[in-house]
């Protein structure tokens, strides 16, 4: 669909694919996600069948289990127009790496696809789709925007979130150097190779305090918690939040990992 | 090369806190990224050249056998011999047999990743005949006995004080006091001390970055001119290169030239491209009595028509590796194999097999940052994934990994259970979170709290909180439907 269909179709219905992390950690989000899309015109629906995108078991190289999960997916959300994740990773493993997993099964593959097709990332779809130019919420608050590679690099989200951003009043950007570079989190890698991510991360939070800002935002909970933690552990004053609780208004939670040193 | 791959994380820690080491490769973030962009911006076209690279190398590996062999009658054609080298011992086996018919002493070489991989040094010098490395940085880790750590600049895991150190002690014929302290002082000392090993040598032997179907002709590039006199001033020259190093035409090969320098050093061109084609002629001023090519399969036709066949589009650049923050943080010498960074965390279990070099795959936060620049567009991350995919089906994986996964996917395949038992979980361990809202260590999370804080969860789960709002929002409805 177009984003002209999309206006010019009375109120979209979005299925929002919370994603397990901001379902199991940060609740925030996902209401923030729907007041975002209420603002935006849309009927949202938040299908009780979900759990996790299947990352985990995709990215560890088990191919069954990931399939099952996305078969299970596709079956929750396929009856929306539109599928919403406030997150690049997995709304790119939905749109992205789901088609392929069914490659050589013409049915499923085809479902895939035209699920695949009604697949968005939440801050791109309000810009892209809905045609979002201003949220019409206010901080007064100097942020800086971290972008997380799967959003950037799969689903080339970068300018989004910045024009949103660049419309909240008494918000002030300050880029940081290398915003594109990987924050270490990695899903498992993190964990995995605990080291090496404490070393990426560590250079990360070093331009996080460079820029300046005392806010951090990014559309991903994984980058956002790995990042939260690391500032926290060196006793950072900079407060973590997802970029949807900014945009929606909703900052009223303790920010990621808590305020204060 | 000893392979210690599946040592990786042994190896990074090591690395990590190697201060001469990390140094090092600040320098390499700072001065590759940069010059590539720009490189990159200054040429319109170069999204559209790197599709047409991609294509052409698609188009050869789809006929690799044809072009092979038109490539051999051409070789011979123009009065050079083509040897065939199934493995890398066959290929150390041509080598030796060439040299030693040339009765050679000593060789001299061009900077060639193929030589790492059959481990020639060894075995030449195992045989009585010395090899002299040409490429400064090269030459530099020969002198302290190491391999690579980055296919095209070998030495960049050191700073220049280190390779000062090295020179005043193998250079010792040069006098005691002289000025070490820049850069060029050290290139000029590496110039002299070679410039005679390169009239002394026998045979000469360098790899190749393209070998041209059409003419017959192996091209190498270079920023110092060393393989040019390594290549024309011994009697014989010898080129070691991979099968899929083949490309159809000289118009190919401009094509590819034209990402190659500009990914792999910003720079337009590499300072010396020369193409090779067949011995001296008699109206040559010089050039090499004999030339051969050694074409080494190695593994490579196998990953013919396998999800790694994209692997062998691979021009050897070194953009992957100068974009990863994996690479950054660990050097190319913790890979423990010939072919460091994300091409080598392909490349590697192709070539030697995925039992021993598991760990390379699974070294990647999966950032797509090499797929981004990489010229050949070669879907890296894809591959590695493919590679974890072979390592679960034959349970290589680690158990703990394993059964953590497994365990993980019994409640996300049941979401009635997840739903479950996420909305006592979540709770709870929010509650443990206390006022500072984050665990500075907590059971079973030592991955994660060893380095960084665990954020606590807020409390109740989304869908919990989601359905009590919904539930609520019914409740004066159905009041009113009731009255």
């Amino acid at each position: 669909m177009t984003s002209s269909e999309a206006k010019a179709a009375p109120q979209p219905r979005v299925g929002l694919f919370a994603t397990c992390l901001v379902d199991l950690f940060r609740p925030s989000v996902g209401f923030a996600s729907v007041k975002l899309l209420q603002d935006a015109g849309c009927e949202v629906h938040v299908p009780v069948a979900q759990t996790c995108c299947g990352q985990p078991a995709y990215n560890t190289g088990d191919r069954a289990d990931t399939r099952e999960i996305a078969e299970q997916v596709i079956e929750a959300f396929e009856g929306f127009d539109f599928i919403v994740a406030p997150s690049g990773s997995c709304a790119s493993m939905l749109k992205k790496h789901y088609p392929g997993l069914f490659a050589g099964d013409a049915a499923w593959e085809q479902r895939a696809q035209a699920f695949s097709g009604k697949c968005h990332e939440l801050i791109s779809f309000l810009t892209d789709v809905m045609m979002v130019r201003d949220t019409g919420a206010s901080l007064e608050a100097s942020i800086t925007y971290h972008d997380s590679c799967s959003g950037l690099r799969e689903l080339g989200i970068r300018e989004q979130p910045r024009k949103l951003l660049g419309n909240v009043s008494g918000v002030e950007v300050r880029e940081m150097t290398d915003s594109d570079v990987c924050c270490g989190f990695g899903g498992t890698f993190c964990v995995k190779y605990s080291d090496i991510s404490n070393a990426i991360v560590t250079k990360k939070v070093g331009n996080i305090d460079t820029s300046g800002a005392d806010m951090l935002l990014a559309g991903d909970l994984g980058c956002l918690m790995n990042m939260a933690g690391k500032l926290k552990r060196q006793g950072s004053d900079v407060e973590v939040r997802h970029v949807a609780e900014v945009l929606a208004g909703m900052t009223s939670q303790p920010p990621i990992a808590g305020s204060g040193k | 090369m000893e392979l210690t791959a599946n040592k990786f994380k042994a190896n990074a820690s090591k690395a990590l806190v190697d201060a001469q080491l990390q140094k090092a490769l600040g320098n390499v973030q700072k001065g590759f990224i940069g010059k590539r962009q720009k490189a990159a911006d200054a040429l319109p076209e170069f999204d559209e050249l790197r599709d047409n690279a991609r294509d052409i190398k698609n188009h050869v590996l789809a006929h690799l056998d044809l072009y092979l062999e038109e490539y051999e009658r051409k070789v011979t054609a123009a009065g050079g011999h083509v040897h065939w080298a199934e493995t890398a011992e066959d290929a150390r086996r041509i080598v030796l047999d060439i040299c030693q018919k040339a009765n050679a002493r000593t060789v001299t070489k061009g900077k060639s990743m193929i030589t790492e991989e059959i481990a020639l040094n060894d075995h030449l010098a195992a045989n009585g005949i010395e090899p002299v490395e040409t490429d400064l940085g090269e030459y530099i880790i020969q002198l302290r006995g190491e391999h690579p750590s980055h296919i095209i600049a070998p030495a960049v895991h050191l700073n220049k004080e280190q390779v000062e150190g090295d020179f005043r002690r193998v250079h010792t014929h040069l006098a005691k006091d002289r000025d070490l302290s820049e850069p060029v002082s050290l290139l000029s000392e590496a110039r002299e001390v070679l410039r005679q090993r390169y009239f002394a040598a026998d045979v000469g032997i360098t790899g190749a970055n393209f070998l041209i179907a059409e003419t017959g002709t192996s091209v190498i590039v270079t920023n110092e001119g060393n393989g040019d006199l390594t290549q024309t001033l011994g009697k014989v020259h010898v080129v070691v290169a991979s099968i899929e190093k083949i490309v159809p035409t000289l118009e190919d090969t401009s094509q590819i030239l034209r990402v190659l320098a500009r990914s792999a050093t910003g720079q337009d061109m590499s300072v010396y491209t020369t193409f090779s084609t067949g011995p001296k002629r008699e109206e040559d001023p010089d050039g090499p009595d004999e030339y051969h090519v050694v074409l080494l399969d190695n593994g490579r036709s196998a990953m013919l028509g396998t999800e790694y066949q994209d692997m062998l589009r691979c021009i050897r650049c070194g953009a992957c590796m100068n974009h990863c923050p994996v690479y950054h943080a660990v050097g190319g010498h913790a890979y423990g194999s010939v072919y460091p960074g994300p091409m080598g965390a392909v490349l590697t279990p192709s070539l030697n097999g995925i039992d021993e070099t598991g760990q390379l795959p699974n070294a990647s936060t999966f950032c797509g940052r090499c797929e981004s620049v990489c010229p050949m567009r070669i879907p890296l991350p894809k591959m590695m994934r493919h590679w974890r995919e072979r390592e679960f089906e034959r349970n290589l994986t680690p158990a703990v990994a394993r059964y953590g996964l497994k365990a993980w996917a019994f409640f996300a395949k049941r979401p009635k259970l997840y739903r479950l038992a996420a909305s006592f979980g979540m709770p709870l361990l929010s509650l443990f979170g206390g006022t500072s809202r984050r665990f500075h260590s907590l059971p079973l999370a030592g991955g994660w709290t060893r380095h960084r804080d665990l954020p606590a969860p807020e409390g109740r789960t989304f869908l919990q909180a989601w359905a009590q709002r919904e539930a609520l929002k019914q409740e004066p409805l159905k009041q009113e439907a009731g009255q």
